[in-house]
């Protein structure tokens, strides 16, 4: 097989190989979008590992917390005061790794 | 009273170390852990070099949850066609008392976090700890997301990981910068064992490492690639300002990594069996905080403990160096009775001793020279430019010799000559 035919997984299949205990009653990280429309890096949503910051078309930003690592690259990169309120999930919750 | 002598925030590395002398120097100790095991919220970039566990757990080699014993090291400079790979490998590091090995972090901080319990730590999942309890100044304990879930404790040890709200609640960090820190992404790929030793040239429980720089397009970082028993880690470390400022994204540069004809060959045809991602301190000595407060220690990536200094790429063996030397000075801060700052004051002259501060302190321009535009992007090219001129023959043209392939390749490459020397002085002094 030649460089260039690897059989590249889909990033849904990518993000379904990793094991979630989604806390279904609280979300650990929450946006308040109306501090990112006058944004102009969203560095949060290249940043984003799992890929979890959408653009709006109306120019909010959706996010969803449910496949989150846990990492803190969204808080770190974010330049709006008060834009991402971040916590850990309540213990038990949350990604669990098994072969890292 | 407090409910407990101590409690540690963390059963990773760090955490498990701390909880395992405490234990041993007879303090009850409550060792919280988040995830529901020690090590589920935990990932890394591959090897765990033991030498540290030497005396805190003789004979670990024969019962630690290893891959693969690393016997070959490699590190690969590469281009978008080009790679220049210096591979090294000792069969001595495959026989005791070995050098490194990859483990799945999931088996080796729990195999850990039990050593603390069977010498008596109390081992609590599935608990967050959500702040700290204070009196005045001092910290008296930490709340967690049990009913009731106050604890209180004459001394508690932050080993809550590269995020550390406990540290920061505590206002040792003076601030986070974007900057320190890298953001690291993996596959584990599964492929047949034989495959595995007939692709990287392995026997046994023998396994490669490979570092690899020039590798992740527009983000400054760099990659890996090592080998478990039927397994490939197969990963990047990337810079999160430059990620932040519309880089290219994650899975995209792993992606264009594992097309590289270099990778290609090695981990074709595995099925990704999980992706993970985890933030790494990368500035190193810079970025670290205050180490103690009135009544709490700060120990492994919650301190910043974690050295990506290009060739040693290394965070385990300082989660445990650091967290051992934790428990160990929060047990002589009891004994006294006084947990205080002064009275913490043993931990960070413990560290100053040993290789964990001693390392950073020498190492900490290392991540600003492996971070540069010069040994990200130019150094690869010369080096690979320079190679590729080498080997090349151009018959009927005589040999060009290596002083005008330098200068040609100086040239093609944008280097210039007086960036490479001072850049040169920088790294000698650093890792001369």
């Amino acid at each position: 097989m030649s460089a260039g035919t690897y059989p590249e997984i889909s990033f849904e299949a990518r993000m379904g190989s990793v094991e979630f205990r989604i806390d279904e009653d609280r979300a650990h990280i929450t946006v308040d979008d109306t501090k990112c429309r006058d944004c102009s890096t969203r560095g949060c949503i290249t940043a984003c590992p799992a890929n979890l910051f959408v653009p709006t078309a109306d120019g909010g930003i959706l996010f969803n917390y449910e496949q989150c690592f846990e990492c803190g690259t969204c808080y770190l990169v974010c330049n709006r005061e008060g834009a991402i309120t971040w916590t850990y999930p309540e213990g038990g919750h949350g990604v669990v790794f098994h072969r890292t | 009273m407090p409910d407990v002598d101590a409690i540690v925030v963390g059963a990773g590395p760090a955490g498990a170390a701390a909880a395992l002398e405490l234990a041993r120097a007879g303090r009850s100790v409550y060792l919280l852990e988040r995830g529901p095991f020690p090590g589920s919220k935990n990932m890394y970039g591959g090897v765990v070099y033991g030498r540290i566990l030497d005396t805190l757990v003789p004979g670990w080699w024969d019962e630690a949850p290893v891959q693969r014993w690393v016997t070959r090291r490699a590190t690969m400079i590469m281009t978008g066609h080009q790679a220049l790979t210096v591979d090294f490998r000792t069969e001595s590091w495959g026989r005791p008392p070995y050098n490194g090995a990859t483990a799945y972090r999931p088996d080796f901080d729990a195999w850990l976090a039990g050593k603390a319990t069977d010498a008596g730590a109390v081992l609590v999942t599935s608990t967050t700890a959500t702040g700290l309890l204070r009196d005045g100044d001092r910290v008296v304990g930490v709340r967690t997301d049990r009913p009731d879930g106050d604890l209180t404790a004459d001394v508690v040890i932050a080993c809550d990981g590269v995020n550390s709200f406990l540290a920061k609640e505590a206002g040792l960090y003076p601030h986070t910068d974007p900057a320190n820190f890298t953001v690291g992404v993996k596959e584990t790929i599964a492929l047949p064992r034989e495959v595995i030793d007939e692709r990287f040239g392995v026997r046994g429980d023998h396994g490669v490492d490979y570092e690899i720089v020039g590798c992740t397009g527009d983000v400054p970082g760099g990659g890996f690639l090592y080998t478990n028993t039927d397994t490939l880690s197969v990963g990047l470390v990337l810079s999160l300002p430059a990620l932040a400022a519309g880089g290219t994204r994650p899975e995209e540069l792993l992606r264009r990594m594992k097309e590289h004809p270099a990778i290609a060959p090695l981990v074709e045809g595995g099925e990704v069996k999980e992706y993970s991602a985890h933030v790494i301190p990368e500035a190193g000595y810079d970025m670290m905080p205050e180490l103690s407060c009135d009544g709490m220690l700060v120990a492994g990536d919650a301190a910043a403990m974690c050295l990506a200094a290009g060739i040693w790429l290394e965070g385990v063996n300082f989660a445990i160096g650091s967290g051992a030397a934790a428990g160990r000075a929060a047990a002589r801060a009891l004994q006294r009775g006084d947990t205080s700052n002064e009275g913490l004051a043993g931990y960070r002259s413990r560290l100053e001793s040993s290789f964990v501060l001693a390392d950073h302190r020498k190492l900490r321009d290392a991540p600003h020279l492996v971070m540069s535009d010069l040994a990200q992007r130019q150094l690869p090219g010369l080096a690979c430019g320079v190679a590729e001129r080498m080997f090349r023959v151009d018959n009927p043209e005589p040999k060009p010799g290596l002083r005008r392939i330098l200068r040609q390749e100086l040239k093609r490459n944008g280097v210039k000559v007086r960036d490479v020397v001072s850049h040169s002085l920088r790294a000698l002094r650093t890792f001369g």
